[in-house]
């Protein structure tokens, strides 16, 4: 039997390029704030504080945790900074369960921020990641990584570039009637096909955009849940999984996991989906919050996930497949991470849409018949990716099959 | 669309950072390989398995890697793409590179890929599309650094 563990409140800003009306800090205070007073709690009510922040080398100020301490309420509180890259906010939500569910806190504010758009050099940061030696030679980022393994994948099932376009004219729909998006609006295919080409075959709409903005989620035990929230959505299930950084030894016919097809959330979902005893994702499953940087990585995560088979998802999509309304499951109906990625924090804002769909609480992104929803988050060139399931009910977890 | 917020003061700053990254053992010998116009790849006899990049531990195997082995002068392309936007510093855009699993070796390295006639693109890549084949060339002046060595069609 374990422990209940559940969200008590959310927070998010409204995303953009720029916030220049406050500091790093001060956006950080705003979700902080926010979530408190969405939960009806004082700082006092919050045992712990597990800190979101990605590479430092974006807003230029070397771990700015530590900056960040006093307006996050965590002065006198254990403090826990977690960073895997992209990864960091669904990798703080698990920091969170496992501190909750050994007992050792009865609440737990995750919080952060990100500012991408202070620096001109993103792209020769994101470079740095690669390895000194081997790879920072060559033009490799996370654009163009994404490139590569879209060469794989596209070719492997006869598709093209037409297919991946899809995701960002049904994902920015979507955010239209999200206010804290950053890129919302109707484009068409065509659209998508005539962006300035990034990377072959990525054009600029196929990419997400740098975001700046906040979001805190506070999560809690069952005395907590009893005292501050009478819907909270339980975590049921979780999985995180980390891979080789050598991009080399994964974009190869000789790969354990073969990068093309991101085959890492395939044994991500297993586990997580063990967990929570799910065994049929499509039918289980009302949404779906999906770290989706890229149109290919959406689609690849659903049929790695197993809501359809390997080659399937774009197709799925053109009849209306992943639709919030009339679709069978409904996918980023946030508009995710193609229309917002603040890095650090994306994929909290996964888990913040995927809980607020089972409280009840998304407007006007709201699915009905709500029971179960899943956020996922990508860190490093997909070298780790975790899984989230929410719940309405606590459903007593299993132990995972490997 | 976004709506940007009216402009404010920002405080600019430069920062300049260097660096000199120990090299060590492995990767050493695979530059001093370079140099001499050689690929090689580390090699682990429980595995049996070949590196590239060279690795001085097999993780697969629990074994340090106990060997080395001459890389094939050609492979096969396993992911590639035309990077068209975003890169200072490195070689002009429009430019192919591409993972290439050479021949003898169970992990693909990277690379540029020399000869692809960019004015096309979708021409150029279609010509480096996933198993397409390419061999090694190396530079006339070599320095010890990965861009010593780059592909090439076959038919270039």
């Amino acid at each position: 039997m374990t422990d209940p563990v559940g969200v008590i409140s959310t927070f998010q800003t409204r995303f953009g390029s720029r916030h220049p009306d406050v500091t790093y800090v001060e956006q950080a205070q705003q979700a902080a704030v926010g979530a408190l007073h969405a939960a009806g709690m004082r700082p006092d009510d919050i045992d712990a504080v597990v800190y979101c922040m990605a590479p430092t080398f974006f807003m230029g100020v070397s771990d700015a945790d530590q900056w960040a301490v006093d307006h996050v309420f965590a002065a006198g509180k254990p403090f826990f900074r977690i960073h895997t890259g992209g990864s960091t906010g669904g990798s703080a939500v698990h920091a969170a369960l496992g501190l909750l569910r050994s007992r050792m806190f009865r609440s737990v504010l995750v919080v952060g921020a990100e500012r991408l758009n202070e620096t001109a050099d993103a792209q020769e940061i994101l470079n740095l990641t690669f390895d000194a030696f081997y790879e920072r030679d060559m033009p490799l980022s996370t654009n163009t990584s994404v490139a590569l393994m879209a060469s794989r994948y596209l070719q492997r099932h006869g598709l093209t570039e037409r297919d991946l376009a899809r995701a960002p004219v049904r994902q920015r729909r979507s955010a239209l009637k999200n206010p804290y998006a950053h890129l919302k609006g109707e484009i068409t295919v065509d659209d998508v096909l005539e962006s300035p080409l990034i990377a072959h075959p990525l054009k600029l709409y196929d990419v997400c955009p740098r975001s700046s903005g906040s979001a805190a989620m506070i999560l809690g035990d069952a005395e907590t849940i009893d005292a501050f929230q009478p819907r909270p959505a339980f975590i049921n299930g979780f999985s995180s999984v980390s891979d080789t950084y050598w991009l080399g030894d994964r974009l190869s016919d000789e790969a354990d996991l073969d990068l093309g097809e991101m085959e890492i959330a395939a044994v991500t979902a297993r586990e997580c989906f063990g967990r929570a005893g799910i065994t049929d994702p499509f039918g289980e499953i009302q949404v779906a919050e999906l770290y989706d940087p890229y149109s290919l990585i959406g689609y690849l995560q659903l049929e790695q996930l197993g809501f359809c088979a390997g080659g399937e998802a774009p197709r799925l999509d053109a009849e209306g497949t992943w639709d919030l309304h009339g679709g069978g499951v409904a996918v980023n109906p946030s508009g995710g991470t193609l229309c917002t990625n603040p890095i650090a924090i994306t994929g909290l804002v996964r888990a913040i849409e995927a809980a607020n769909q089972v409280m009840g609480t998304a407007g006007e992104l709201q699915a009905t018949g709500v029971r179960n929803t899943i956020a996922t988050a990508i860190g490093g060139m997909a070298q780790f990716t975790n899984v989230t399931l929410f719940g309405d009910d606590h459903r007593d977890t299993q132990e995972p099959t490997r | 669309m976004s709506t940007e917020p009216a402009a404010r003061p920002v405080l600019h700053q430069e920062l300049t950072l260097s660096y000199d990254y120990a090299i060590g053992e492995v990767a050493g010998t695979f530059f001093d390989g370079l140099r001499d116009g050689k690929i090689l790849a580390s090699t682990c006899s429980a595995s049996d398995l070949a590196y590239l990049p060279p690795r001085a531990y097999c993780e697969r195997s629990f074994e340090p890697c106990d060997g080395w082995t001459e890389a094939g002068e050609e492979g096969v392309i396993e992911a590639s793409t035309v990077v068209v936007r975003g890169f200072e510093g490195k070689r002009p855009t429009p430019v192919a590179i591409a993972f290439v699993r050479l021949d003898g070796v169970d992990s693909a390295i990277a690379n540029y890929v020399d000869g692809v006639d960019c004015s096309d693109i979708d021409a150029a890549v279609a010509s480096i599309a996933p198993g397409t084949r390419v061999r090694v060339a190396f530079a006339e002046e070599r320095e010890g650094r990965i861009t010593d060595f780059s592909f090439e069609l076959l038919d270039a």
